[in-house]
């Protein structure tokens, strides 16, 4: 790593030209956008499609209402029931996946990943199809409850009444368990990542020195694998709080997120300078988050 | 050392295996209350899994394990009175010294206090006193290693296992722990059972040895019994260096035996072996034990030492290959029937290795107690 410094500070040259792409590229379909994006946000609508920039700051103070706040905030609980979800599930498999024999290892991983190769709106239409009324979770409960009220029959009771579906979709319930569906393998790999790194003869040691197995769990792994958790925290929370699709689809009308809020200013709405705002409150949040862990990540170092 | 003649670990017709490989084989052995001992063989002789048997890490396909009298099927690795320090140590990285030392207490919920004054006794008798609020990577691979025997020493176990606990140290720091690991063991009286592929470390610190080659015991001995007394051409190799000579077995009385070596010529021995007469056997002769001589000369040392018959127990060759060592000069010298012979010689004044040099003819002798039959 150091010779690679080394010879990116001695050949600027070649550095730069080799760089400049990739620079020139980010500067203008990310860095551009996001600033006219962020002039929006100071504006206000003069006509149908015309937005003046008039430095005015009462779209943030509308988009801090409370009516946006709560969504906000609720958006924030969401993300982070999905990320501890994903972290209490993530978990196990990725242990099951370190601990698993050599040879199956790629294919475990391959496992976690496959869902990559289909398209989100696919998936989660899938994921629809499976929880809906007339979807095979509802037939499979459907049949059990038959089943059951069979059952009492035969014993000479009643039978249960008519079998009625639950109502899985929309609702807040659907779009925690979709948002746990698409980012769990966001978990797992950081996770699986850190613990492959841990000598296995840590946790025999600590087995040795007369420690059960969740006490060597909670000394040992957790500690050794916490750079691993925060990555795959930080790299769930953010992108399921700013999750649309989701909420969008196997939400309720209640269970909207601040992204679906959005989503409406720029289109239904036509408040291109209030959607603005708060898509950019919505990014500093993210901001204070990845401080955060940087500055935790930081003190860490100075201690060692 | 402790004179208890107690066996502390008896292992009895322990066998493990993995799908189709066998990593021991039926091993009955006891080790006994306060003694070195020390497990030696080549790489996947099966020495760690056994070693990992008796910790817990492994459960043997068949046989039992006894520990201070107890059965140890059913106990896992944390309620055994044993305690490890593993090869690579496994010092926990996110705790300092004082921590990674008195982990084991804390587990057993051992009151603040007590845990602080073991961890110190714990840490002086490594000799890392006062390193108690360092971190694990700011010590050397020795000084982690003191962390780990501390670790396990303060637990008080009846048994202090150790896997290859030398192999990740320099040459100099290795000679240095042998003797102060052996000093430690006489201190606390704790039995030792260390896992070594190294014949030096084995010799060096061992009360006694098992050799174990392909899962099986091939001869359990102290040290010095093991170098000059092997049982068979695996121990005779493996530990030192040594000639072997294939033979047949012309003499065997209780105070005498001869070997007929076609290789090597007619060897005479002060004592008897107990073979089968006319059997297939194998000569083994350190090459620190044969002398070396211009020609002619051996046979005259030889006739008047008069411990052998006459043209026994002598050899002739030439000198084809020469290391010097320091304190002593290697010979590769191939005997007239064109076999090899090593010959080591000690330099005992400056100029001894000038004595000999390639392409010289030379001839050399043994003593009558000097060659080992095997007979397998």
């Amino acid at each position: 790593m150091a010779g690679a410094l080394q010879d990116w500070k001695s050949q600027k040259k070649p550095f730069a030209a080799i760089a400049s792409l990739p620079v020139f590229w980010l500067a203008l379909f990310f860095v551009a956008p996001m600033a006219i994006v962020w002039l929006y946000s100071f504006g206000q609508n003069a006509g149908p499609a015309d937005i003046e920039i008039s430095g005015t700051l009462e779209n943030y103070k509308r988009a801090t209402e409370w009516l946006y706040l709560s969504i906000f905030l609720k958006s924030l609980a969401v993300a982070a029931l999905t990320t501890l979800i994903c972290l209490i599930v993530g978990f196990p498999v990725a242990m099951a996946i370190t601990f698993a024999a050599p040879k199956w290892r790629p294919w475990l991983l391959l496992g976690i990943m496959l869902p990559f190769w289909t398209n989100l709106l696919i998936r989660t239409y899938a994921l629809m199809a499976l929880m809906g009324t007339n979807g095979y979770m509802n037939k499979g409960l459907g049949g059990l409850w038959e089943g059951a009220s069979w059952l009492r029959t035969l014993v000479g009771m009643q039978p249960l009444e008519a079998w009625t579906p639950v109502q899985l979709l929309y609702n807040n319930f659907a779009v925690v368990l979709g948002l746990v569906y698409v980012h769990l393998p966001f978990m797992v790999l950081p996770l699986y990542s850190a613990l492959d790194r841990l000598d296995k003869s840590l946790i025999e040691a600590s087995l040795d020195l007369g420690a059960g197995h969740f006490k060597t769990f909670m000394q040992i792994v957790v500690p050794l694998a916490a750079p691993g958790i925060v990555a795959g925290v930080m790299i769930t929370l953010i992108p399921a709080l700013g999750a649309y699709l989701t909420p969008d689809l196997m939400g309720g009308t209640d269970s909207q997120m601040i992204a679906n809020v959005i989503e409406r200013q720029f289109k239904r709405a036509n408040d291109w300078p209030f959607g603005a705002a708060l898509s950019f409150l919505l990014i500093y949040a993210m901001f204070i988050l990845i401080a955060l862990q940087s500055m935790k990540a930081n003190k860490t170092k100075e201690v060692r | 050392m402790t004179e208890t003649k107690q066996p502390i670990i008896q292992i009895r017709n322990v066998s493990k295996r993995f799908g189709k490989v066998t990593a021991v084989d039926n091993i009955s052995l006891d080790i006994l209350a306060g003694e070195f001992f020390v497990l030696l063989g080549p790489s996947g002789c099966g020495k760690t899994t056994l070693l990992r048997m008796i910790a817990g890490f492994e459960m043997p396909t068949e046989g039992q394990i006894i520990i201070d009298g107890q059965d140890m099927s059913l106990v896992p690795p944390n309620k055994r009175p044993v305690n490890m320090v593993f090869q690579s140590y496994a010092v926990f990285p996110h705790m300092n010294v004082m921590d990674n030392v008195g982990y084991g207490l804390r587990i057993a919920g051992v009151a603040k206090g007590e845990i602080r004054d073991r961890v110190t006794e714990a840490l002086e008798l490594v000799k890392l006193g006062g390193f108690e609020d360092r971190m694990p990577d700011q010590m050397s691979g020795g000084q982690r290693q003191r962390v780990a025997l501390a670790r396990s020493l303060v637990m008080r176990p009846k048994v202090l296992l150790l896997d290859e606990p030398l192999s990740a140290l320099d040459a100099k720091l290795r000679a240095q722990m042998q003797f102060e690991l052996s000093d430690l063991q006489d201190k606390v009286g704790i039995t030792f059972v260390t896992v070594t592929h190294d014949q030096d470390e084995a010799l060096s610190m061992a009360s006694r040895v098992a050799v174990i080659n392909k899962g099986e015991v091939a001869q359990l001995a102290a040290p010095s019994d093991l170098y000059e007394y092997p049982a068979n051409r695996f121990v005779a190799d493996f530990v030192g260096s040594v000639n072997i000579f294939e033979g047949k077995l012309t003499l065997d009385e209780p105070d005498k035996a001869a070997v007929d070596c076609p290789g090597l010529g007619k060897v005479y021995l002060n004592h008897g072996v107990t073979g089968p007469h006319g059997a297939d056997v194998w000569v083994a002769l350190r090459p620190e034990k044969i002398y070396l001589h211009v020609p002619g000369e051996g046979k005259a040392i030889r006739a008047a030492a008069q411990d052998a018959p006459d043209g026994h127990n002598l050899a002739r060759g030439t000198i084809k290959g020469m290391s010097y060592l320091g304190d002593i000069t290697l010979y590769e010298i191939q005997l007239e029937g064109g076999q090899m012979i090593r010959v080591s010689r000690p330099n005992l004044s400056r100029h001894d290795q000038e004595d000999f040099t390639w392409d010289d003819k030379v001839s050399m002798h043994w003593r009558a107690d000097s060659p080992v039959v095997l007979l397998s």
